[in-house]
């Protein structure tokens, strides 16, 4: 039985697998900046759904679920359940999609661009959670 | 969804003279002083002036170009006003026209800042033609330029899909008297593009199949062009595989070669074709070790046997060593003659370099910290990599 996408369980499984990767501790190690995750469209959810991320030097401090105002991240990034979904079963790459505006991000791309691999570690730590996803 | 984005290309004999067809009032030729010593800025001027068109000449770009440079060139463009630019030489003054071109039509952007996710106004005061006199670094073909900030003693690149040159005219008379080592520094280059290109987690119908072929032309006709300046036939292929391979990167994305490459480059000044080239075997050969069989189809494309993905990725390897021991080139780090005390100290700037570096992330396979170390380590010795 997997953990609901985008649950607070589904997101507590998420820090504790970015917390022992040590792939992503190693591709993380000087990354400072934490994230809204915005996801529009989920069956079964009325709304728009907020995850809520800090990373910090190669640690996952949280990660939860939240709401438009409980925070101001230093980045947002938005898109429908569909490519989230592409993303976290890694038929999309983040950054082509980032590139292609199918993920809308908000906040310094730059800084992004300067962390593939830490990047990468984040999707990979994601797709290893047994995930159940809405019909 | 991706994108596939190709400049106009006029290619072979004579292909200077499509110069004489344009329309336009005033052109200005980004280029060196190796361009105006050589009289190529001569074989452009001409052309241009039956068409009518008067020209204007910055002949300043420097090796590596600089942020500084290209403000330089910026401020020119709009003293002139051209309504073309034409950016003739190799991947210096190529980087440089495209990077002062989104300047001049973008007063005041902060080239730091520019990047693909945002849009940029452009082709509203000139078009960009790029006349390629190296074969080659592809930069004719891509949307990227790579500055070095001379202040802050770093490397600056600058992307923007509006980049991209309007035209490309590759002209085999313009490399016939390339010496021998930078078309094998060049060539090389133009082949580790189009192998990493191939493999890269960008990869996509249309670079693959661009990818191959220009692997297959530089196989054929790299030796003989290096062998040999003068041999037309070779140097034409040459330089069509070169754009062909850039064609083919600039819509997929360079791999682990070109970060370590970068690295490398970036510390101990060598040439970038040279250095890329360099970590190509061995990036490949840790690439093949995860089970990789993205070298098949290259492989098969050289006729090579190929009765699996290991057979074809073996094969491939030792086929490009072969190659560049054709063209003299170092196969390890030691034979460019960095001591290695220098080296070892320097290895954990080249391992954060390559790992910040943007290409390493369609690694195939993407090495973390101590494996990455390890590949530095045995490109020195010309170890075979066995992890």
């Amino acid at each position: 039985m997997g953990i609901k996408f985008a649950s607070a369980e589904w997101m507590v499984a998420l820090k504790d697998e970015l917390n022992k990767s040590e792939g992503y501790r190693d591709a993380a190690k000087t990354w400072e900046g934490d994230f809204y995750w915005i996801i529009t469209g989920m069956p079964g959810t009325p709304g728009d759904v907020y995850l809520y991320v800090d990373l910090w030097h190669g640690e996952c401090r949280g990660a939860n679920v939240s709401d438009a105002t409980a925070k101001k991240p230093e980045f947002v990034i938005e898109a429908t359940f569909p490519i989230w979904r592409k993303v976290v079963d890694k038929k999309l790459d983040p950054i082509q999609g980032m590139v292609t505006r199918q993920l809308k991000l908000k906040g310094n791309m730059l800084k992004i661009m300067k962390a593939p691999k830490a990047a990468t570690e984040l999707v990979a730590a994601a797709t290893r959670i047994d995930t159940e996803w809405p019909a | 969804m991706w994108y596939f984005d190709c400049p106009h290309v006029v290619f072979g004999e004579e292909a200077l003279s499509h110069l004489a067809q344009l329309s336009g009032r005033l052109a200005f030729i980004v280029a060196d002083q190796n361009m105006v010593r050589l009289g190529l800025v001569q074989r452009v001027t001409e052309p241009l002036a039956a068409a009518g068109i008067a020209h204007v000449i910055f002949a300043e770009t420097e090796p590596e170009p600089s942020l500084q440079l290209v403000q330089r060139c910026a401020a020119e463009l709009a003293q002139h006003q051209p309504d073309w630019i034409v950016a003739l030489g190799g991947g210096s003054c190529i980087d440089a026209a495209k990077a002062a071109w989104l300047l001049y039509e973008n007063p005041g952007v902060d080239l730091a800042g520019v990047n693909p996710f945002d849009r940029y106004v452009m082709r509203e005061k000139a078009h960009l033609i790029a006349i390629p006199t190296t074969s080659g670094t592809g930069s004719e073909a891509t949307w990227y330029a790579v500055l070095t900030d001379t202040a802050d003693q770093r490397k600056v690149g600058v992307g923007s899909r509006q980049m991209l040159p309007d035209l490309i005219i590759l002209d085999p008379e313009l490399i016939v008297s390339l010496p021998p080592l930078i078309t094998a520094d060049t060539g090389l280059d133009a082949l580790t593009q189009a192998i990493e290109s191939h493999s890269s987690t960008w990869h996509n119908d249309f670079s693959d199949a661009l990818c191959i072929h220009a692997v297959k032309l530089i196989c054929e006709y790299l030796p003989r062009a290096y062998a040999d300046g003068t041999d037309r036939e070779a140097r034409e292929h040459m330089h069509n595989a070169a754009t062909i391979a850039g064609v083919g990167f600039g819509n997929s994305q360079a791999t682990l070669a070109h970060a370590m490459g970068h690295a490398l480059g970036a510390l101990f000044h060598i040439p970038h074709g040279r250095s890329v080239a360099l970590f190509l075997p061995y990036t490949m050969e840790f690439t093949a070790n995860n089970g990789s069989d993205r070298y098949v189809d290259i492989a098969q494309g050289l006729g090579l046997p190929t009765r699996d993905g290991r057979e074809g990725g073996i094969n491939l390897i030792t086929t490009i060593r072969e190659l560049e021991a054709k063209l003299h080139q170092p196969q390890s780090v030691r034979e460019l003659g960095i001591n290695y005390e220098d080296y070892t100290s320097a290895l954990p700037e080249l391992v954060a370099k390559a790992e910040m570096d943007t290409q390493i992330v369609t690694s195939p396979r993407i090495p973390d910290s101590s494996e990455l170390r390890r590949l530095f380590e045995y490109a020195y010795e010309g170890r075979s990599i066995d992890f």
